[in-house]
């Protein structure tokens, strides 16, 4: 399991290289970083046999910059054509930068203007708990995203109507556009923070898929609160160069960039 | 027409909702911590399983109603004007107007006439906000019928909607079994002297107008234009065609609100002079809701005095 889940990031984080440098824009750090995240969530975790199956886990990328990861988790997935990645970010083209729901088979909710993502999976852990259905929500947050106020209005929701239906992954890579998030506005300690709102907390690796497996299985047998996985992880993960430089958040390789990520990436 | 048989759009707002929730399970209600004013609590009380308070998180609020929509459901989101407009205009514009989500804003206490708690609390722009946003519909009734026509109508339609009700008491103008239709304005009589578009608590004072002017020999019509967007365009340029004034009024600024809507409508169709009343680039003050009407001139006085210049 664990194998295919790394064969399968592996090919996402070339997908994800490819988008950007064909785009000649978008967001390959976050993308990069969140990709194990994404590729456990799909290949493991969700259930979805198809994209409009009421019943299906819903998964909202509330950091919808890295929507890169989100179009090529659901390209191997099936759900849209792999071909169609390379038109992502064109004007004749479906693959909007940031994810959209009413376009874009298998994206759960439109994204882009952060800080949203949980209030929305509350309203749909909210409306699953009312149907009494069995359906899971997945939100994954970016850490920079969690200094937006409104997170905080949905973490208290969260916990205030026992969503134990709903699960939070912090991608914890550390940085945002202008450095290391502690220096530009610290967030913080993450796992305390949501502890403290109700959630219960799980601080894991976010490369190391047992681990990520592991935080989902106890997630779903935490019963009355809500879960927070803070997925330590780092940003631009697998490109070398990219690693840990927040200068990669948004911005796109040149041809040189492209070819070492790739030979990279193909080892 | 009887002026002193009132009744608040807001109560008829809440009434409705829980007549509509009644009928329709898919309807939920969210609220934040304004239940007994928005009168959402009639809903609360009934239907308590469906009633969430949101506390004091309007953005939460309005993302959560998103989620909602996302899984068929048909939520109703409520709280003073200012608040579900302007404090959360980013999360209407992304998560619910862009992916086109069927979620019912229901702002109550819209206006001046919201009184004593003065300017912070006397949204006079969200007309101009929600027109502006695409896939939205905008509903601003004149009475009671009208408010419970829009609810229901509201839930019909499956995309945002935005629907403005006001705190203080409003003359009834319509009996219960009026026939209203989304984006056609009613015409009050066949007057040419002037016609005067209202929207809101404004129609009312515009048929005081009316009532008075034909005592002197001055005939108005007066039109009622319940739905901002889709306006109707025709009853707009009829009117510039047939009648010898026009005058826009609401209980909202002049910028970016009704008389906007029908002065884009007059410059593209059938240029023609429009007064436009309303708040004049400003905010209101604490004070009754009679009294600052009387303050800022938005009474049946002050349309006699236009119509009449």
């Amino acid at each position: 399991m664990v194998d295919s889940l790394q064969e399968k990031a592996k090919n996402i984080r070339k997908n994800i290289v490819e988008m950007v440098y064909q785009a000649s824009s978008g967001h390959p750090g976050g993308s990069l970083s969140v990709a194990d995240i994404l590729t456990a969530l799909y290949f493991s975790e969700l259930r979805i046999n198809n994209v409009s199956d009421e019943n299906r886990d819903r998964m909202v990328l509330s950091k919808g910059h890295c929507s890169p990861a989100l179009y090529a988790t659901l390209s191997k997935k099936g759900f849209i054509p792999e071909e169609d990645l390379k038109s992502f970010r064109k004007v004749a083209s479906y693959l909007q930068g940031h994810p959209d729901m009413k376009k874009i088979p298998g994206v759960d909710m439109t994204s882009g203007s952060l800080g949203q993502g949980l209030s929305v999976a509350n309203g749909m852990a909210l409306a699953g708990k009312l149907d009494n259905k069995e359906y899971r929500v997945y939100c994954v947050m970016g850490d920079g995203e969690i200094e937006e106020g409104q997170v905080w209005e949905a973490a208290m929701t969260s916990s205030h109507y026992k969503l134990d239906n709903l699960c939070v992954i912090v991608d914890n890579n550390n940085l945002q556009i202008d450095g290391k998030i502690s220096d530009v506005m610290n967030p913080y300690p993450i796992d305390k923070k949501f502890e403290s709102f109700g959630f219960k907390t799980l601080v894991i690796d976010g490369h190391n898929f047992d681990e990520i497996l592991n935080a989902f299985e106890i997630a779903k047998q935490t019963k009355g609160m809500p879960t927070a996985i803070i997925a330590k992880t780092i940003k631009g993960k697998g490109v070398s160069y990219m690693e840990n430089q927040a200068g990669w958040h948004g911005k796109a390789p040149n041809e040189e960039e492209y070819k070492m990520a790739i030979e990279e990436l193909t080892k | 027409m009887d002026f002193n048989n009132k009744k608040a759009t807001r109560q008829s707002y809440g009434e409705a909702l829980l007549e509509l929730g009644k009928k329709n399970e898919n309807v939920v209600v969210l609220d934040a911590d304004l239940a007994g004013a928005t009168k959402t609590n009639i809903f609360a009380k009934e239907i308590p399983e469906r009633f969430f308070d949101m506390g004091i998180a309007e953005q939460d609020m309005i993302g959560t109603a998103a989620g909602f929509a996302t899984c068929g459901k048909i939520p109703f989101a409520s709280t003073f004007a200012v608040f579900a407009t302007g404090r959360v205009y980013d999360q209407i514009r992304n998560s619910i107007c862009y992916p086109n989500l069927n979620v019912k804003i229901c702002a109550t206490h819209c206006g001046i006439t919201v009184g004593e708690d003065g300017a912070t609390h006397q949204m006079l722009e969200d007309i101009n906000l929600m027109r502006g946003l695409p896939n939205m519909t905008v509903i601003s009734p004149a009475d009671d019928t009208e408010a419970r026509w829009a609810v229901q109508e509201a839930a019909k339609i499956n995309e945002p909607v935005y629907i403005r009700f006001g705190r203080a008491a409003t003359p009834i103008i319509y009996d219960e079994n009026y026939e209203f239709k989304l984006g056609k304005a009613i015409q009050f009589g066949e007057g040419t002297d002037a016609t005067v578009f209202a929207t809101g608590i404004m129609v009312a004072e515009s048929l005081k107008a009316k009532e008075e002017l034909e005592k002197e020999g001055i005939n108005i019509r007066v039109v009622d234009i319940h739905t901002i967007k889709p306006i109707d365009k025709d009853i707009i340029i009829k009117c510039a065609k047939e009648t010898k004034k026009l005058i826009s009024i609401e209980e909202h600024s002049i910028i970016g609100g009704l008389g906007s809507a029908i002065a884009e409508v007059l410059v593209e169709n059938y240029p023609a002079k429009l007064t436009r009343m309303g708040m004049k680039d400003c905010f209101g003050k604490s004070g009754k809701a009679q009294e600052l009407l009387e303050y800022f001139g938005l009474t049946s006085k002050e349309i006699i005095e236009e119509v009449r210049k």
